[in-house]
């Protein structure tokens, strides 16, 4: 499954990663034969194998409705990069 | 001191004989003097002394316990807040968390002193750690040749003498395959058993806490302390708390040691097949049974591994956007030139080349035959390692194919690094604890590491195996030159 | 104009659930906090945290599933929604997608004078995003997180509605049934109950879908009844000029009254779905699950028509007292004492009652008039103490806290006059004031006899029982 450049710059658009052209170009040898790599679990028969995503499997425990959060807006606010009132702030956003 | 095991170092400060704050000083006068193997990225003695003054009071109230003022070192991808803690990115460069990790928490309420934040491949992506914001790390046996990744600051750290113990993340063999290069003991537990609250996510479904240290009974130490039910996280298992250095005594009598075929094969070099074999002759030598085993998937495991934790990783980096952390770029036309602009600076190249592998993986028309297809191979892994446990009660082969690389070798080629994970991953894909411990040395004088992987939950049975081999050897106990 | 066309209208309902805490961290979900006081760093996405889910988002999805016949998925799976924006601080969503914890059901609306069936999709879990506010920073946009986090349940009809009028009421009676089984508390001001409508035209009589456009972010049912007609006409113009509908998100402008493309979401969206790994699959008892049916009250619509079938109530005053349970407590403890007395409840209720709560924006919770005082009004007036006209003023005074209705009745000298003797002193005295209204009367003008009437009871200062004075007059005037 050999991807296009056409195709790297639409992931990386998804990703939100930006990407020159030339960027593009290189990553997509690289990408190419990651995905090389990536054929060779394709060809192995899993007719009536249940995906596993959890290797212990196990089911969701729930917890208390109880409210155990202070309010810790400066600390959690420390590292922000731009900030007013309490707010986080961004570049303009336009609905 | 510092050549002295952490159980004996646990033994000497609650004896007096050595108090916290003068073997925090004489580990933090170690790290200055090798800053040259870039194995730390936050050194702050302040910081260090005040907890090893803490301790020494608790040594003193008579409230010690087994790792009561011995140091150890975090892997910077758990948070601190004593500590920056950067994943060894440019994105998370000087950020301060709020929060510890839980395995930080554990260990410090046990009375481990911290002595900074390790270096590791970026966002623990990496099997050498060349991926690193911060630069490389270098092995302390060979300064030419890698430590191994991603764990790599905290395997050099701990084989250079500039730590007893050092906490590292294994998701594919982050934390064994440092420690086979760099000739130290790693072990990464059953999955669900060590917290992953607070360790900066790469993929979750396979992310583990570990430990790197001088041998196995002080992992079982350390273990202790820092494993168990964690209610913050939802994969964390609800087992009863155990004791694990409990099977260190047992003998080897009996014990059927499983030896993979696939292990074996045309990729592995033959200085480190040498050294394991040897390795395997001396666990029979203590009474074990080599039983021949087959894991016929385990070839498709670095497929299956770069597709599920790709996808994983993808989704759990796009929280670093820019807007509440991290870094952001100072140029950019809007929005979305913003959270771009900061992710492709913020991100080294091989962080970014996952994110798109993960990305495509999982966007509309191909998640079937990628995803879902990974997960069911996965499957049949586990279902293998399951097949071979009913013959075998451990399973035992090499870490790696050969032994630490040079620096840059395979940089050029993320495929060929890829490569390195061969024996590692099919056991993370399936969740079993797993160590690497020393075993001789291969090319160059460089260290080989025997691999040994239980069923879930038995990682008393594997320090155990391990314990009982360094009773017979010395391989753990050797120093690599110019750290005397 | 020449062919009929159809309007086809799915709603998705996005729900507040009523908990304390949010759906994965222990942050306050509570309203207006000061920005960012109640983001947890689970709500905030900060390096290395991990979500954990809160029972009582579960219950109160399993209590919906209940109310509606839906069928409970034994085993869900939360999924990850990825997409960028600056309100999704984790940058995905974590929702249900391929399995969700309920699956199918149904809800009955009363559209003018007749029911429907609007069957529902399935209803799912998710966590609620952050808030942008756009005014006040230079050119910035400020992000306030407390929101981020609190749980959803996503209720997703069929496209079963047929009109903006039918999908009024849909979500109405969605509206009512989530408060009814405190699973929310519907306050569309705080963003507690949001509606998202699909919109699609198509000739009368095709089976095919016509493309839809989804219109979202519609809080009050006034502008998803304006926003639907609009669509509606919008896309019948397109398709009636010879254009395509092209399948868009649309946003309504209510200044406007127009609804229009949303720049953010122009492109297809592919938000790579994938079950999330840091959350288990979430299975249900079956004990519990039995607990909980047996703790739901009587839902509405079984109280609707018991209230038909019991006491008699026309649909429509059953369908104005079962819009909620309070309302719907008041009028049960009425007729509790009053037994065969529910109309003159029910129009109390709907009357004199509503009409003070709404003057002065009351819930029935707050009524300075309790549901006891009340009845015992009602039984003054069911047994002639009262009648209906001076009623009222003892029912205001009542409710400017003038005491008990006897209280009240007695201070002012209220009660009716039902001695006849009285009355037929009263009625005399009005036949001889008034001979031209008695000869229009004789006559045949039953005008004229409204009119004396009206001059007895006011005579009486309204305390005559008009029933009976009615009844002397026609026959001293007659006779």
């Amino acid at each position: 499954m050999a991807l296009s450049l056409d195709d790297v710059t639409r992931i990386a658009a998804l990703a939100r990663l930006s990407i020159s052209p030339q960027e593009a170009e290189h990553a997509l040898g690289q990408l190419n034969g990651i995905f090389t790599l990536i054929e060779q679990m394709r060809s192995v028969d899993t007719t009536g194998i249940a995906p596993m995503s959890h290797a212990l499997g196990g089911t969701q425990r729930l917890r208390e409705d109880a409210v155990t959060e202070a309010d810790a807006r400066a600390a959690n606010m420390l590292n922000a990069p731009a900030q007013q009132d309490g707010l986080f702030l961004v570049p303009r956003v336009i609905e | 001191m510092h050549l002295e095991s952490l159980a004996g170092l646990g033994r000497a400060l609650a004896a007096r004989q050595v108090s916290a704050v003068e073997l925090a000083r004489l580990y933090l006068a170690r790290v200055e003097r090798h800053r040259d193997l870039n194995a730390f990225l936050d050194v702050r003695p302040e910081v260090t002394l005040a907890q090893a003054q803490q301790a020494d009071q608790r040594i003193a109230r008579g409230e010690a316990g087994p790792l009561t003022g011995v140091p150890v070192a975090h892997k910077d991808i758990f948070v601190t807040r004593d500590f920056s803690s950067t994943a060894a990115s440019r994105m998370l460069q000087g950020y301060m968390s709020p929060f510890d990790a839980t395995v930080v928490e554990r260990l410090a309420a046990a009375g481990m002193v911290s002595l900074g934040k390790l270096n590791c491949d970026e966002f623990a992506m990496g099997s050498s750690n060349e991926n690193s914001y911060f630069g490389n790390v270098l092995n302390p046996w060979d300064k030419t040749a890698v430590p191994g990744g991603s764990s790599g600051g905290s395997a050099a750290a701990v084989a250079a003498r500039l730590t007893p113990a050092a906490t590292g993340t294994d998701t594919g063999g982050s934390i064994r395959e440092p420690a086979a290069f760099s000739g130290v003991t790693g072990i990464k537990p059953t999955y669900g058993r060590a917290s992953r609250w607070g360790m900066i996510a790469f993929a979750s479904s396979l992310d583990q806490a570990g430990i790197l240290t001088g041998s196995a009974q002080d992992a079982a130490l350390v273990f202790n302390a820092m494993l168990g039910f964690d209610p913050k996280d939802s994969t964390s298992l609800e087992c009863a708390p155990e004791d694990f250095t409990r099977r260190l005594a047992v003998s080897l009598d009996g014990l059927r040691i499983g030896v993979p075929k696939e292990f074996f094969g045309t990729g592995l070099m033959a200085d480190v097949e040498q050294p394991i074999r040897a390795a395997l002759r001396e666990l029979q030598q203590l009474g074990a049974r080599l039983v021949d085993v087959s894991l016929p998937n385990a070839r498709l495991g670095i497929p299956v591994y770069y597709v599920i934790a790709s996808a994983e990783c993808s989704s759990n980096l796009s929280r670093f956007d820019g807007v509440r952390y991290g870094h952001r770029a100072e140029q950019y036309d809007d929005l979305i030139d913003m959270m771009s602009r900061s992710r492709a600076e913020g991100f080294g190249a091989e962080v970014r080349r996952r994110i798109l592998v993960g990305t495509y993986v999982l966007s509309h028309g191909y998640y079937d035959a990628y995803y879902l297809k990974a997960q069911q191979v996965r499957a049949l892994i586990a279902k293998d390692f399951q097949q071979a446990f009913s013959a075998c009660d451990v399973i035992a082969g090499p870490v790696a194919p050969s032994v630490a690389f040079d620096l840059g070798e395979k940089a050029a080629d993320p495929v060929q690094m890829y490569l390195s994970d061969l024996y590692t991953i099919p056991g993370s894909l399936a969740g079993l604890p797993s160590m690497s411990i020393p075993c001789g040395f291969g090319a160059k004088g460089r260290p080989v590491g025997l691999q040994l992987v239980a069923d879930h939950l038995q990682e008393a049975r594997l320090l155990g195996v391990a314990h009982r081999f360094q009773l017979a050897t010395d391989w753990h106990q050797r120093v690599p030159p110019g750290f005397q | 104009m020449g062919k009929a066309w159809e309007i086809v209208v799915g709603l998705e309902t996005h729900t507040q659930l009523s908990t304390r805490s949010k759906i994965f961290s222990g942050a306050s979900t509570a309203f207006g906090a000061a920005p960012n006081t109640q983001a947890s760093a689970v709500d905030l996405a900060l390096p290395g945290v991990l979500p954990v889910l809160n029972h009582a988002a579960v219950e109160k999805a399993i209590r919906f599933g209940l109310a509606v016949g839906a069928t409970l998925n034994p085993r869900s799976i939360f999924a990850r929604k990825n997409y960028f924006y600056p309100d999704l601080p984790k940058g995905y969503q974590i929702s249900q997608y391929e399995i969700p914890i309920v699956q199918g059901g149904a809800v009955t609306i009363q559209v003018g004078e007749h029911t429907k069936t609007v069957r529902l999709t399935r209803a799912h879990l998710e966590e609620d995003a952050g808030k942008s506010l756009h005014e006040d920073f230079h050119g910035m946009t400020g992000i306030d997180l407390n929101r981020a986090g609190t749980p959803l349940l996503e209720i997703v009809s069929e496209p079963d509605l047929r009109s903006a009028e039918e999908a009024v009421a849909y979500a109405k009676t969605l509206h009512g049934l989530v408060r009814w089984i405190d699973i929310c508390d519907g306050n569309m001001q705080e963003g507690s109950f949001r509606c998202d409508a699909n919109v699609s035209v198509r000739p009368q009589g095709s089976a095919q879908l016509g493309t839809r456009c989804e219109i979202k972010n519609l809080n009050s049912f006034r502008f998803l009844e304006r926003a639907i007609e609009y669509e509606a006409r919008r896309q019948i113009d397109v398709l009636e000029d010879g254009g395509r509908i092209v399948q868009q998100t649309r946003l309504y402008d209510p200044d406007r009254d127009e609804t229009r493309p949303m720049r953010s979401k122009e492109d297809a969206q592919d938000y790579r779905y994938f079950p999330d790994p840091d959350l288990l699959p979430l299975v249900l008892d079956s004990a519990w699950i039995a607990h909980i049916q047996a703790s739901l009250p009587e839902l509405p619509q079984a109280r609707r028509e018991r209230y038909v079938r019991d006491l008699g109530l026309p649909s429509y005053d059953a369908a104005v007292l079962t819009a909620d349970r309070e309302t719907s407590s008041y009028f049960e403890d009425l007729v509790r004492a009053l037994p065969g007395h529910a109309k003159l409840c029910s129009n109390w209720v709907m009357g004199e009652l509503s009409a003070r709560l709404n003057r002065e924006e009351r819930a029935i919770a707050q009524s300075p008039v309790t549901s006891a005082q009340l009845a015992v009004l009602l039984r003054r007036i069911a047994d002639g103490t009262l009648s209906g006209n001076l009623a009222k003023e003892v029912f205001d005074a009542m409710w400017a806290g003038q005491g008990d209705p006897d209280q009240i009745i007695a201070a002012r000298g209220l009660k009716q006059i039902s001695d006849s003797g009285e009355l037929e002193k009263l009625v005399e005295a009005v036949i001889a004031a008034n001979p031209a209204q008695v000869e229009e009367y004789r006559a045949g003008k039953e005008k004229a006899f409204n009119f004396l009437v009206g001059q007895a009871m006011k005579a009486s200062k309204g305390k005559a029982n008009p029933a009976q004075v009615s009844q002397i007059l026609r026959a001293k005037v007659s006779g």
